[in-house]
């Protein structure tokens, strides 16, 4: 197993009040998969990746990157977050080489940077700095510094969740082509469920509040995976299936069910 | 449209009641120039600003030349210009400025160089907070005037004791401020750091520092102003020259003159310390002008 999240639970507790936010969430990712995790808002699915990128501490389960207990945060899981988190005060280039320092000289780290970039097709934007792209170029480049050390996970969360409706949907095709041609282990979190089917080997469903698996099917669409697809049947199936069980999750806790 | 005039004249009342010219008047109104937060022309903003000196300076004069009160209690402006050329001729104003320049600046240094690393620390680190923080929240409310007699006992009215007036005044709202500038690092920055496999002082030092340098550099320009305000009490009390012992001496022989140089000089040596951290800062931070959201 690429990626193993094993009966992980998270309480919060602020000394008045526990909230528990995941209560035994387990699943494998096999290498290469690209698995997503939706769920509604607030049922623990940030707080899973968070967890699994080492950033944030389970209470009680584990987290193991090929058969390996994680240990905090490291090179081998890279991240991608919904908030912009290119450093303001260095350019486009030098954000992605901050990422290589650790293991690459300077002429390679500028080679590298280059590529990835070009990956992203922003290369021509290397010395521009954060301020002037807009929202969905700096997403491109926060992916293109995720990719740039090779971690063997990526973990996004929501990475497109604050562009608008055109942007997001361009950022899920170049996300999907990037990930045809060059293949990682993923685990992405979005509450969107057409992105989550159109990029996704593998959709779980989440529930909310505690936090557990509570649906895990696979997509069998076929790759490579175009925007055409967004409106075929089978694609729609795989929707309404998805939508009926994360609307019954936001049914209960808004109180609707009786 | 056409009608309109029509309604107006054949109205018996248009003549009573105004109603239709009320409409000409409400959208004048909306389209004035002034309302909260509103934008002006930078020549007008400028014009302004100049205009309120100028105003100053005229009320200044006009009530020394109206002799609203003595000459020996409000000299004129122009005397004060006199006296100020005089003081920069013999070399008085440069030797009081030079003086005071001088200890505000080792003092200001000191008091930045503890105040920038424990601030920094206690921004970061939650036990540093603990330890620290409640302390300095306390003492920042005693009145660092009232440390004036502890510290002449302490170090006499030598250069130190204007040092540590300075510092107290000074490293205590600085290591608070700082602390809150580094607060305000955005959490994302430093954990995607981590996940770049850095480690606690990687960081804090390409990082933390770096995104939150423009907010400390603002800090320091802020307190800088303060500064000024203890280096001129510790020069009233007990020193040998500098522009508060200029200003104190002055008083003892009524020359109300040299007192106004002596304030005006501060004021414009603050203004243009000031005006230049702004600027250096606008050169090395250039990339925090258009922050992004």
């Amino acid at each position: 197993m690429k990626l193993s999240i094993a009966g992980l639970h998270k309480v919060f507790d602020d000394g008045d009040r526990a909230v528990v936010a995941l209560d035994g969430a387990t699943f494998d990712l096999v290498e290469n998969e690209f698995a997503t995790l939706i769920g509604t808002s607030g049922c623990g699915k940030s707080t899973l990746l968070m967890v699994a990128a080492g950033l944030e501490e389970e209470t009680a389960g584990q987290v193991l990157v090929n058969g390996r207990p994680i240990a905090g945060p490291g090179r081998d899981r890279g991240m991608v977050f919904q908030t912009y988190t290119l450093f303001p005060w260095l350019t486009v280039q030098k954000n992605v080489e901050f990422a290589l320092r650790a293991e690459f000289g300077k002429g390679e780290r500028r080679r590298v940077a280059r590529d990835h970039l070009a990956l992203v097709g922003l290369e021509q934007f290397a010395n521009a700095y954060p301020s002037q792209l807009s929202g969905g170029m700096r997403q491109r480049v926060a992916i293109a510094r995720a990719l740039s050390y090779r971690p063997e996970i990526l973990l996004m969360d929501e990475p497109f969740g604050a562009l608008d409706a055109q942007t997001r949907q361009l950022m899920q095709e170049l996300l999907t082509r990037l990930w045809e041609q060059h293949r990682l282990t993923v685990l992405f979190v979005t509450h969107d469920i057409d992105e989550a089917v159109f990029l996704s080997d593998r959709v779980l469903v989440m529930t909310n509040r505690p936090g557990r698996i509570k649906l895990d099917i696979p997509i069998a669409l076929e790759r490579p995976r175009h925007f055409e697809l967004f409106s075929s049947p089978e694609f729609l199936e795989y929707k309404a299936q998805l939508l009926a069980s994360v609307r019954e999750e936001s049914l209960k806790t808004a109180g609707f069910a009786a | 449209m056409p009608e309109l005039p029509e309604t107006v004249s054949t109205n018996p009342a248009a003549g009573a009641v105004p109603a239709p010219a009320a409409r000409p008047v409400a959208r004048a109104r909306r389209r004035r120039r002034v309302r909260l937060y509103g934008p002006l022309d930078p020549r007008i903003y400028f014009s302004v600003a100049v205009a309120a000196f100028v105003a100053m300076l005229l009320a200044w004069w006009l009530a020394s030349s109206l002799n609203v009160t003595s000459d020996l209690f409000l000299p004129s402006p122009g005397r004060v210009w006199h006296r100020a050329i005089e003081l920069a001729r013999d070399g008085t104003l440069e030797n009081a400025t030079w003086a005071s320049f001088r200890r505000i600046s080792i003092g200001f240094l000191i008091s930045t160089a503890f105040g920038l690393p424990i601030g920094i620390l206690i921004g970061t680190y939650r036990i540093a907070e603990a330890a620290i923080e409640p302390p300095v929240d306390f003492i920042r409310y005693m009145p660092a005037v009232a440390f004036v007699p502890l510290s002449i006992v302490w170090l006499g009215v030598g250069e130190s004791q204007k040092y540590m007036l300075i510092f107290i005044g000074t490293f205590f709202q600085q290591v608070l401020m700082v602390m809150d500038n580094v607060k305000r690092v955005p959490r994302e920055y430093v954990d995607i750091g981590y996940t770049f496999g850095l480690r606690d002082v990687g960081v804090l030092l390409r990082i933390v520092l770096p995104a939150s340098a423009p907010a400390i550099w603002d800090t320091l320009r802020i307190t800088l102003g303060w500064a000024w305000t203890w280096l001129v009490v510790a020069e009233l009390v007990a020193a040998p020259n500098g522009l508060g012992h200029m200003i104190l001496t002055a008083q003892r022989y009524f020359e109300t003159d040299t007192i106004f140089v002596g304030i005006l000089t501060i004021g414009l040596l603050g203004l243009a310390m000031d005006q230049s951290m702004k600027l250096i800062g606008a050169r090395l931070f250039r990339w925090a002008e258009t922050r992004q959201g």
